[in-house]
């Protein structure tokens, strides 16, 4: 629970990591370095971040979402993120990335937050 | 005014206790009885400034973070989280948005979020001395509650 993890999901040419756990400079390097690996190696055209799973994230969530829109652009691809909660939401439009990244509504999770 | 209650905790600069030391605020200051977001303000605002003091103050070293917690009768919350690391040349140029001296995966957004999450924050630093940083939240009080609630 409290340890980030990822679960990486392949499907055709779209790449969807699924966060759970607490992400803070310290869950988000190893976190990181699973998405990075697999992004490198099967050079997805759309990556989806999903934060459905997430319990607790602080700015180290930004520079996660940053650096992997930054390996996207770098390889021609797109990023998309989703399902992020109202907390998270504040923090992401305090940053700006969502001109950046495509920030998907999650249709299932936080619908009764909105 | 007088604290109702007080805490203080000091720690070694290592990243696994950025989850520690926001979860043992969290669990002092439900003595207030403050809603979900308002435990979700300050556990991100504490994650921030020990995440700083881990990254920035103490960078190529590990020291020790002191964390010293007050609340209030009225519902007021007092957090000082200090280091005695690096220190901040320019505390004001620090603390605007994106500015950041971490490299590539930091936004440059702790002091942005501490201060839209908490009601003050106040930030001293001396170079070559260490940074405290303190922050300040009210919780609304509500009616329900009783004496041993
Ligand atoms: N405790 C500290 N000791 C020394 N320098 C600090 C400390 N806290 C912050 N700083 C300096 O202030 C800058 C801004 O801090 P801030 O938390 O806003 O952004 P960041 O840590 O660089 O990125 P982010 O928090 O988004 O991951 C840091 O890059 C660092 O140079
Ligand atoms: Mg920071």
């Amino acid at each position: 629970m409290d340890n980030g993890t990822v679960r990486l999901i392949l499907e055709d040419d779209v790449l969807t990591a699924v966060l759970s756990g607490e992400i803070d400079h310290h869950t988000a390097q190893g976190m990181r370095e699973e998405i990075d690996f697999t992004v490198n190696r099967s050079k997805p055209r759309k990556l989806i971040l999903s934060f459905e799973h997430v319990g607790f994230m602080d700015s180290a969530g930004i520079g996660l979402i940053i650096g992997r829109y930054k390996l996207m652009e770098s390889l021609g691809g797109e990023l998309v993120v989703s399902h992020l909660s109202p907390k998270m939401e504040q923090i992401v439009s305090l940053s700006g990335v969502g001109r950046l990244a495509k920030i998907e509504k999650g249709e299932t999770n936080h619908e009764a937050n909105e | 005014m007088k604290p109702m209650n007080e805490m203080s905790l000091s720690f070694l600069s290592c990243s696994a206790n950025e989850s520690f030391a926001r979860a043992t605020v969290a669990a002092f200051a439900a003595q207030l009885d403050p809603t979900v977001g308002e435990i979700s303000d300050i556990k991100t605002a504490v994650s921030e400034a020990v995440t700083n003091c881990i990254i920035h103050a103490y960078r190529d070293v590990i020291g020790v973070i002191y964390i010293s917690v007050k609340i209030f009768e009225n519902g007021k919350i007092t957090i000082r989280i200090r280091d005695k690391g690096c220190g901040i040349e320019d505390v004001e140029k620090a603390k605007e948005p994106l500015y950041s001296t971490g490299g590539e995966e930091r936004a440059g957004l702790g002091f942005m979020v501490m201060e839209s999450f908490m009601d003050r924050m106040k930030v001293t630093s001396k170079v070559g001395k260490g940074t405290v940083v303190v922050l300040q939240k009210q919780i609304e009080r509500r009616q329900a509650k009783s004496a041993n609630g």
